[in-house]
């Protein structure tokens, strides 16, 4: 069923690669993709039972490359699910958004789907090879969007954003090749990697494997100061590509944290924490200050997107501080996986309306715009919404993460206190760049601005919907997560 | 079932508020029948709910409950808060000027929603319900005050709000943190109990926030700038509401101030001052409805007073006092606004006179407001007065001072509205002063005109729940006794202060210092303090990214091609000119080896002895 689900949309792919149908029949086929894997999604959702601590849900594994006890492992868990949730329902928003797409709609329904595939196969692997292969064919996939779909410096942006998160992929693989190594059986399988910690009272040497995970990953995430390729990357890049950047790719180097990083080196991550949190804390209060002076509605976004994935490694470095209580721990742990989720379903909205400002108008910046309210109401009621959403207001998912991020967090280590000022600068920003947008006097680009159309609100609302749903009746997502939790926390605390 | 009760009473005004605000001008034919009913229907359940006591919890997060319990307290103020929220409501339906008119979907939309967010914070039992519908109520009254969003100033004033208010909201952050470590369960009966340290930064973080939502010192300055929005909002949540939600918190957990200690005495001065100085800044004002922001801030100041001075009974029947008499004059503000196109004192002069409804009523008020005997403030006031003088008497002086000057700036607006035209004042002069901010429609409704005598009955009798009989019965729902009560003596001199106060405004007049005409120039120090530097900060780092930290990597970039070319020169000088050499060694060899070929026969012979003899020597040397 997993793999299923997770093959399927590159079978569709291939047949959209392969096969010369018109452009029509192309995005109907992605789109009929995209419900089939909501389906499926849902009936594992559904079904979905807690597994043993150390255990996975829908596990299936084939040997693969048994010289270095590498297999096609594939698995869930309280982590992935809800991540593999939001991939599914990230590209089914994108695969509605993309209908009125007028330019090489097969490739790009096929590229997509490809993209899919990837995403979904980093989230359910558990095997460190299959992890990194999925890892960087997902980065090849990004690639190929901007270049071929993007605008403005697409060229340069693409080039800049994949050399970048290759370097950090390789890195990455070392670090997985230390773990290799230090593993006695030397093997590749995360499960085996997490029960036998191999770099358990190893010094400096874990420290250094550490460090080289650490990296790799932040630089996906990206954390300060690895996150540069990120603003032209989004500014360039269309807007289902931006959606599906920042919706879901950001999260695959914040889910290795808590799937590689965390569970398989709780030594190292507990003597390094502190420096994580340092990393956090700075992510926040920088990705809010910068993002506070931009003029451009993406980079803004983009720089929001660095701000919001900081609470995330604020949270995930306070459950190492093992002075703090349990509890306070595994709730900033559920924070963070639920701010995973957060921020991918309503950051994907954000983009998805900013592209309709490039749609119309070509333009991004704030200040070719004004009172647009009067042209486009519903526009701008989806984002003043989204905008509100992102800012952390209750009844909206990002409240559920951030309280609980915080509330935890603070309680292990006091010191992330420091990165309260941080929403508040996020409310500032949204409220201005608001301001400038929507309200006053229609000015410049606005004039004759066309409202949102039947497939752009069809794939915004959906996003926004659930994120609404999850900030009102948290608990179908939280008791999901929470067990998972528990289990990263205790496995941390070795 | 009555927990159902609970549920419905929070549940309802929020879902038709959201299906208002979605349906936009398709529900606007509807909006304020539905907006009115449902406000009718909460304010019905929220009377049984305050007799019958529910409670309700759900699991939430963070290992929390989200939990709504109506106790005595809440007992007390729900009700308040729902009647005066239909009352606002139906003055609003029948407003036929200010905005309510262009979008009535949206208006009442948010005001259900906000009313909903106010009916949890009322019932809130635990922290994470409690910041919740704080942030709502936060979020709602940004877009109420922003309502006229064509205006921007008035976006701007809303930013303003909320901005202020979310940063003493991170107050409940903390607080919530500190709780959970603490091992709190995160209900707010149980924060009193918490051990020492994180007991104060509970107690530091909820008194942070409830100060600025109920607009006290140093946050007051963000409540003028909220005057930017319609007036029903203004009666709503500016008076009535959400600043008296601040108010409330802290009367809620006055039981973690006081075992805390210094959070009380902190409480206790800060709502002194406020209500101090605000007054003050209140008697300078020129502008109607800045001229109550200020009172509002002050006689706020007063409930969070009480509640630093455990005078818990006090200052739950001030915040009810207070709601009526501020909702009935920001509508009476409103209803003069409409009708003369004016909210400055300067125009607003015999404006009493022509609406008898509006301008009795609004007397009432005012002299409620100045404490004027047998009014509603009057009592409630000295209640409070008599929980203070217990404790400090520096305090008792302050607050006999703020409320000598509630008197001044009430008898300056008393003094405005009941003015006759003066000999050299012509009709045509007075109209003169109309107008200055929208044109005027010279009426006021009826429904509206009936909306403010109930709230004018409120402003005049609830005091009766600050005298005995009815405040030991109070102090019983609240759980609260032996709170010191009000002598006659103490009554009857306030009393007597009000209307000395009253009169010599009508004598001389009211000074209006420039410090304290400017709300003592709070924004502009935030701005000076806080605002630019952030921004300024924001800039420079922004600056930092595109230039030094992203030249970094494109130096790196730029580096990596410099030894690309290098290793390339290397390879293609170096290496490849190595591999050429040998070659061309090989081709020069070559051409070497084709000299002996020279076709001379005697030049072969001697070709051949020469590898003769070596071939020799070499056979010698080897065997």
């Amino acid at each position: 069923m997993l793999t299923v689900l997770i093959f399927l949309p590159l079978l569709a792919a291939g047949v959209l690669a392969v096969l010369r149908i018109p452009d029509r029949a192309a995005k109907v086929g992605w789109l009929a993709v995209s419900v089939v894997e909501l389906v499926l999604l849902l009936v594992i959702w559904i079904g979905y039972r807690t597994p043993p601590p150390g255990g996975m849900a829908l596990a299936q594994q084939v040997p693969w490359i048994p010289g270095v006890a590498s297999s096609y492992s594939v698995g869930v868990d309280g982590l992935s699910l809800p991540l593999i949730a939001l991939t599914v329902v990230v590209f089914a928003a994108c695969a509605v958004f993309a209908w009125r797409d007028r330019h090489r709609p097969r490739t790009q329904a096929a590229l997509f789907c490809f993209l899919e595939s990837m995403c979904l196969g980093v989230f359910a692997a558990q095997d460190l090879v299959l992890f990194f292969v999925f890892f960087d064919l997902t980065i090849v996939g990004m690639y190929f969007v901007i270049l071929g779909w993007g605008h403005g410096h697409a060229g340069r942006s693409a080039l800049k954003f994949f050399l970048y998160t290759f370097l950090g992929s390789l890195v990455l693989l070392l670090g997985f090749i230390g773990l290799y190594v230090a593993a006695d059986p030397h093997t590749f399988e995360m499960a085996e990697l997490t029960r036998q910690a191999p770099l358990q009272g190893s010094g400096w040497v874990g420290g250094v494997v550490l460090a080289a995970v650490v990296i790799g990953l932040a630089i996906k995430t990206p954390t300060v100061p690895f996150h540069t390729w990120l603003p032209p990357a989004h500014t360039d890049a269309p807007a289902i590509g931006s959606a599906v950047l920042a919706g879901v790719m950001l999260k695959l180097g914040t889910y290795g944290f808590v799937r590689i990083a965390m569970p398989m080196l709780p030594e190292a991550w507990q003597a390094w924490s502190g420096v994580i949190i340092a990393v956090g804390i700075v992510s926040v209060l920088y990705g809010a200050l910068v993002a506070l002076a931009q003029t451009n509605v993406k980079r803004t976004i983009a720089y929001t997107s660095v701000n919001h994935m900081g609470y995330v490694i604020l949270a995930v470095g306070a459950a190492g501080v093992l002075t703090g209580n349990a509890t306070s721990r595994q709730v900033a742990v559920t924070g963070a996986v639920t701010q995973m989720v957060s921020h991918g379903l309503i950051t994907a909205a954000l983009f998805l309306l900013a592209g309709v400002l490039h749609d119309r108008r070509g333009s991004y910046e704030l200040e070719d715009y004004g009172g647009l309210a009067k042209p486009a109401p519903r526009f701008a009621g989806f984002f003043a919404v989204a905008a509100f959403a992102s800012l952390g207001i209750p009844a909206f998912s990002g409240f559920i993460a951030e309280f609980q991020i915080f509330t935890g967090s603070i309680g292990a280590a006091a010191v992330t206190a420091l990165a309260l000022p941080g929403i508040l600068i996020v409310a500032a920003l949204f409220l201005r760049a608001l301001q400038q947008l929507l309200t006053g006097d229609v000015r410049g680009k606005s004039h004759g601005f066309a409202d949102l159309r039947t497939s752009e609100t069809v794939a915004v609302a959906p996003l926004l919907l659930l994120s609404l749903i999850i900030g009102v009746l948290p608990r179908f997502l939280l008791d999901i997560i929470e067990p998972a939790a528990r289990v990263v926390v205790d496995l941390v605390s070795r | 079932m009555m927990a159902v009760l609970l549920w419905i009473l929070i549940v309802l005004p929020a879902v038709v508020g959201g299906v208002l605000c979605v349906g936009g001008r398709r529900t606007d034919r509807v909006a304020r029948t539905l907006g009115v009913g449902t406000s009718a229907v909460t304010s019905v359940l929220a009377v049984v709910a305050a007799l019958q006591r529910p409670a309700v919890a759900v699991p939430f997060l963070a290992g929390a409950d989200f939990g709504l319990r109506v106790d005595g307290l809440a007992a007390v103020v729900l009700p308040t808060v729902a009647l005066v929220a239909l009352l606002v409501l139906v003055f609003a339906a029948a407003w036929r000027g200010g905005d309510v008119p262009t979008a009535p979907s949206r208006f009442f939309g948010l005001m259900l929603l906000f009313l909903a967010a106010v009916l949890i914070t009322a019932t809130a039992d635990t922290l994470p319900a409690l910041l919740l519908a704080w942030e709502i109520m936060g979020a709602t009254s940004y877009a109420l005050i922003g309502f006229r969003w064509q205006d921007p100033d008035r976006v701007a004033g809303g930013a303003t709000a909320l901005l202020t208010t979310r940063a003493a909201d991170l107050g409940l952050y903390l607080a919530a943190g500190a709780a959970l470590t603490g091992g709190s369960d995160l209900t707010l009966s149980g924060l009193a109990g918490l051990p020492a340290p994180w007991r104060d930064v509970v107690a530091g973080g909820i008194l942070v926030a409830a100060l600025g939502k109920a607009a006290q010192l140093p946050f007051s300055f963000w409540l003028s700038r909220a005057m930017l929005g319609p007036s029903p909002v203004s009666a709503l949540l500016h008076s009535a509401a959400m600043v008296a939600m601040g108010g409330y918190l802290l009367l809620r957990v006055a039981p973690l101030l006081a075992a805390t200690g210094w959070a009380a005495t902190v409480a206790a001065w800060m709502g002194a001052l406020t209500a101090l100085l605000l007054g003050a800044v209140a008697i300078a004002q020129r502008d109607l409805k800045q001229l109550l922001a200020a009172s509002t801030s002050a006689q706020l100041g007063f409930v969070v007073m009480a509640a630093g001075v455990a005078g818990t009974a006090g200052g739950t029947t001030h915040l009810v006092a207070h709601a009526a008499t501020k909702a009935l004059l920001f509508l009476a503000a409103g209803a003069w606004l409409t009708a003369l196109g004016t909210k400055q004192l300067d125009g607003l002069r015999g404006a009493a006179r022509r609406w008898p409804v509006v301008g009795i009523s609004a007397t009432i008020g005012l002299l409620a407001l100045a404490g004027v005997p047998p009014l509603s403030l009057w009592a409630t006031k000295d209640e409070i007065l008599a929980a203070v003088r217990e404790s400090s008497t520096a305090l008792a002086v302050v607050t006999l001072v703020a409320a000598a000057l509630s008197a001044g700036y009430a008898g300056k607006v008393l003094v405005v509205l009941w003015a006759r035209p003066s000999a050299d004042h012509t009709a045509a002069g007075i109209e003169n002063d109309f107008d200055t901010e929208e044109p005027g429609t010279r009426s006021v409704p009826s429904v509206a005109q009936s909306a403010l005598i109930p709230l004018a009955v409120g402003a005049a009798v609830l005091g009766a729940l600050a005298l005995p009989p009815l405040s030991t019965e109070i102090a019983t729902v609240l759980g609260v006794s032996g709170e010191p009560a009000a002598t006659p003596v103490e009554l009857i001199s306030s009393g007597l202060l009000a209307v000395l106060v009253l009169a010599a405004v009508y004598r001389w007049g009211t000074p209006a210092p420039r410090w304290a005409a400017e709300w003592l120039h709070l924004e502009r120090i935030v701005g000076v303090v806080v605002v630019a530097p952030v921004l300024s900060l924001a800039a420079a780092l922004a600056r930092f990214d595109d230039t030094g930290l992203d030249r970094t990597v494109r130096h790196s970039a730029d580096r990596t091609m410099w030894l690309a070319r290098r290793a390339d020169d290397v390879d293609s000088g170096g290496i490849d000119a190595g591999v050429r050499g040998v070659a061309v060694a090989v081709v020069r060899s070559a051409r070497e080896a084709k000299r002996p070929q020279t076709g001379q026969l005697y030049q072969y012979y001697v070709q051949v002895i020469v590898l003769l003899l070596f071939a020799a020597l070499l056979l010698i040397v080897v065997i």
